[in-house]
């Protein structure tokens, strides 16, 4: 277990909006080791994309504003960096995939253009024309695009959406980067694209020895596609565990919620669903987040929040909750 | 609130929080501010003239060349031109002409162009389309300003003629601006939903589309009157809008370019007056953009 | 057995482009009874959305028939009478843009109340607010824009709005595929309870076979205009028989052990989805199906009956009388 290449410190951050603040992530804490898979899951609006979108600062300020905390990859914080050192980490240590692909590729350029665009700029030394664009067709073949060099003159438009996310995976991977960040990569491809896609990715990631941090809101593709999960709600992290720890022996109310209110293949029915909405960011709930809507809630889940607590070594096992401590040591 | 009563007071209450939200969202650019303060000054000008005027009956046939090209002073802040007329007194009412040139103009224009804009965009696809869109093209392809000269150089010259003029050339932007807007719209769900459902065209047309276009039209309808006053005062700088002695505008910095550059006071300050009317639509404008602009959840 | 309230039969619709004519729905049979719901499964370029589209009258069929109570509704909406629009409404995919962004919901509601002069202001105005204690939302939310509205109380605004009439069918196009688990677990909920209150017919249209296990009482699914296979749910998912449903079921991410046995071996398809203007000659699926032969790139396949209620349409399945017609290989 070394020492984990990202880390997430109690990042707090809250955007203006005509009636007030809103108080979006409210002291998200996670971690990513070298090359591992690390999963982060949650419903819309629970802050997901916007700690990731903090961790390369691409929140939009304003009227997104980061209040505390600190992210450290390899032990710099990333808060607190200059921008030369920033533009520095970003593609070559740390790199992203967005969920549409159709936004993330600039339609007025070859894909071959932008991909070796990539190339240049997160690769510090300096690189001859031919030596990038060697890189950026061995780049495309990796994603098993058919037919590499047709692909480097073609336009995004000409792709499908299978195809596009395979170019963005490759301009991700191109600069041998040390964490991959993948954000909703697959939601919006077809079932059967989806697999293909996914089964790729992984393959891919394991050969280049990244780490992911991959987030999604379908719990099934997590479990494939991750060795460590982390539930969030409501700006928070309220359990995370090994993945198939956490399928098996799911803690938090939340995330028995969500896994009884999943259709099942196999039948059965539906369960309700969890009553109530997401918390008015403007005036959180004081306390655990999730109290009111929680089927355990006790009253001390009103009055204070509850600590990350290991419950679990082997398989390791973390949650939030008073329902297993959460009092603090 | 169940009750009438208690649903009037709900009512109220919400439409006041409507207009103060309206406020804000439009008040966040203080530019929008400025132009709205120009705009309301100017009108405010225009409408009182008559009684904030330091000398009302110096906008019509006076003359005193006693006082004739005096330079700015405490009683005539603006000069007076070669009649002796005050030129502050005129610019008020000058304001007058120009506004009601811009409005004349829009009302004749905005509602028809809509109109055939909401059609031709509902009906894309089809022989109705074509042939609006192609009478709107054949309008839009004369040079505006051409042809209002060709038509106020046939007609007698005047204030009338010109804001006829300057209509027939200029409601093709509307249906142009509402036939992009209308038939983009038209294929989205809540449209299809309307038809689903068995509302008549009538309906789809001005209930669900139009509300759609409205924030386009308003900042358009600010942006042209800025253009028509313009365009109002440059006909009237070629002597085919207003005839002296009435005190539009173009016609002041026409007269009052001779006199340049020695009794520069003449023909600058009209010209300021038309730049701060056009600059505050302007400004206007950007704001209306704003203020339509559906807020986040 | 209940009888069958929609009956398509040979339903075609074609779209002539300046890339050619797209084959969209090509000779698609089905019907559904009263009370019951079927599912229809496809991934893009199925033609499933164009097949809800033409049903309810948006696209006029180019051939084949629709029969709604044996009544000939072959037409587009324009021609169909005010009773027949009663009868039927849909629930769209998108809620963002099914409600008009400048209206309240109140009129939204309204409309098809006024449409087809449903009682006085009043009554319409009371009807408007059960409809909204029928979906469980608030009445101040009569006032609301749908912008100020979640995703999820927008879609539920739609059902409601589907529900004014009292319609007998109801069509819903993918209608909780942009919602999270716990909103979806809701909204199928309710659109179970209103189905048992109500006698309500539905033509459930979606990619997420985990949730049509639980939601349909027959399945089809459709592949590039043609449906592939249909039979009762619980046989369907029991026996897949078609190679498309195989491949498809095996795709699904799932998040427990015993919805991963339930599913075929993963199969990961090669290539992309061919686009429905270019519809591979013979099996459109042959280009991606393992059980492939020389044949499937030149024969068509037709619907065959394997077992009760059980159709495939696959040339692994040949039809029982027709045997001598197949060529020799």
């Amino acid at each position: 277990m070394g020492d984990p290449i990202l880390q997430i410190d109690d990042l707090h951050v809250s955007y203006k909006v005509y009636e007030g603040r809103l108080r979006v992530l409210n002291g998200v804490a996670l971690h990513v080791e070298r090359g591992q898979r690390v999963g982060l899951v949650g419903e819309a609006g629970c802050g997901k994309t916007t700690t990731m979108r903090c961790v390369l600062r691409i929140l939009q300020s304003p009227p997104g504003r980061i209040t505390g905390g600190a992210i450290r990859y390899r032990g710099t914080n990333l808060l607190r960096v200059s921008q030369g050192e920033l533009q520095r980490i970003r593609g070559s240590g740390i790199s992203m995939i967005f969920q549409d692909p159709v936004a993330a590729l600039n339609p007025v350029f070859t894909i071959g253009d932008q991909v070796c665009a990539v190339i240049r700029h997160g690769t510090h030394k300096r690189l001859t024309r031919a030596e990038i664009r060697r890189r950026a067709l061995g780049a495309l073949r990796e994603v098993q695009l058919p037919d590499p060099d047709r692909m480097f003159a073609s336009y995004p438009v000409q792709l499908s959406g299978g195809m596009r996310q395979r170019v963005c995976i490759a301009m991700a991977l191109a600069t041998e980067p040390e964490v991959m960040i993948a954000d909703e990569p697959t939601t919006a491809l077809d079932v059967t694209i989806q697999a293909q896609v996914l089964w790729l990715l992984d393959r891919l990631v394991q050969d280049h020895e990244t780490a992911v941090v991959f987030i999604t809101h379908s719990l099934g593709v997590v479990r494939e596609m991750s060795d460590w999960v982390y539930v969030m709600y409501a700006g928070t992290i309220v359990e995370g565990a090994e993945t198939n720890e956490l399928f098996e022996r799911p803690l938090h109310p939340y995330t028995l919620g969500l896994l009884s209110a999943l259709p099942k293949l196999t039948g059965g029915g539906i369960a309700k669903g969890i009553p109530g909405r997401i918390p008015d960011y403007l005036n959180p709930p004081t306390g655990c987040r999730f109290s009111p809507r929680c089927p355990n809630a006790m009253r001390v889940c009103d009055q204070e929040r509850p600590i990350w607590t290991r419950v679990g070594d082997t398989p390791a096992h973390e949650v939030a909750c008073f329902l297993y401590g959460g009092e603090g040591v | 609130m169940i009750g009438v009563n208690g649903l009037t007071v709900q009512a109220k209450k919400r439409r006041w929080e409507g207009f103060r939200k309206a406020w804000y969202k439009f008040s966040r650019n203080p530019v929008s501010v400025v132009g709205l303060v120009f705009v309301l000054g100017v009108s405010f000008l225009a409408v009182f003239a008559p009684l904030v005027s330091p000398y009302p009956n110096h906008a019509g046939p006076y003359v005193n060349f006693a006082i004739g090209s005096k330079p700015p002073s405490l009683s005539h802040p603006f000069g007076t031109d070669a009649f002796g007329r005050d030129i502050l007194s005129r610019v008020f009412f000058g304001f007058r002409y120009s506004l009601m040139m811009g409005a004349v103009v829009l009302a004749l224009v905005v509602i028809p162009g809509v109109v055939l804009g909401l059609i031709a965009g509902y009906y894309q696809g089809t022989r109705i389309d074509t042939i609006i869109m192609r009478i709107t093209d054949i309008f839009l392809a004369v040079p505006p300003l051409i042809l209002a000269l060709a038509i106020t150089s046939v007609l007698t010259p005047s204030v009338l003629n010109a804001m006829m003029a300057v209509s027939l050339m200029w409601w093709p932007w509307y249906t142009r601006l509402v036939y992009g807007l209308a038939s983009s719209l038209r294929h989205e769900f809540f449209v299809q939903s309307a038809e689903v459902i068995g509302a008549s065209r009538f309906h789809i047309l001005f209930r669900e589309l139009l509300p759609n276009c409205v924030s386009a039209i308003f900042t358009k309808m600010s942006l042209d009157m800025g253009w028509v006053i313009l365009i109002g005062s440059a006909l009237s700088f070629v002597g085919l809008g207003a005839q002296p002695p009435i005190p539009d505008l173009g016609t002041m910095v026409a007269d009052g370019a001779k006199y340049l550059p020695d009794q520069w006071w003449i023909a600058i300050f009209p010209a300021f007056a038309i730049m701060v009317t056009v600059l505050g639509f302007n400004l206007l404008g950007d704001g209306f953009r704003d203020l339509f602009a559906l807020e986040e959840i | 057995m209940k009888r069958e309230i929609l009956v398509v039969d040979g339903l075609q619709k074609f779209f002539v482009t300046s890339r050619g004519t797209v084959r969209a729905v090509d000779r698609v049979s089905f019907s559904v009874r009263e009370g019951e719901t079927l599912g229809l499964v496809g991934e893009s370029g199925s033609g499933k959305s164009t097949v809800a589209y033409t049903v309810i009258g948006l696209h006029a069929p180019t051939g084949g028939r629709i029969l709604f109570n044996s009544q000939d509704m072959s037409t587009s909406i324009w021609k169909r009478s005010r009773a027949l629009k009663r009868s039927i409404q849909i629930v769209f995919q998108d809620p963002g843009t099914s409600l008009n962004p400048r209206r309240t919901v109140q009129q939204i509601l309204e409309l098809p109340l006024k449409v087809h002069r449903v009682g006085t202001a009043r009554e319409r105005k009371a009807r408007t607010v059960e409809l909204l204690r029928k979906v469980e939302l608030p009445e101040d939310y009569l006032y609301k824009a749908p912008h100020m509205l979640g995703g999820g109380e927008r879609q539920m605004v739609a059902i409601a709005r589907a529900l004014a009439t009292d319609p007998r069918l109801i069509l819903l196009d993918e209608p909780t595929s942009a919602l999270d688990v716990s909103i979806q677990a809701k909204i199928i909920n309710m659109l179970l309870g209103f189905q048992n209150e109500m006698e309500l017919a539905y033509l459930f249209i979606t990619h997420d076979l985990s949730l049509m296990r639980n939601v349909a009482t027959r399945v089809a699914i459709m592949y590039l205009g043609k449906i592939c296979e249909t039979a009762p749910t619980e046989e369907f998912f029991r026996n897949p028989l078609h190679p498309y449903t195989q491949m498809l079921l095996s795709s699904i991410p799932v998040v427990s052990k015993e919805e991963e046995a339930m599913r075929p071996a993963r199969i990961i398809s090669k290539g992309e989805i061919p686009s429905p203007v270019n519809v591979p000659p013979g099996c459109g699926f042959h280009t991606r199906c393992v059980v492939c032969a020389t044949r499937c790139s030149t024969d068509q396949p037709v619907m065959v009956e394997v077992e009760d209620g059980h159709f495939v349409s696959c040339l692994s399945f040949p039809p029982p009388s027709d045997v001598q017609q197949l060529p020799v290989n």
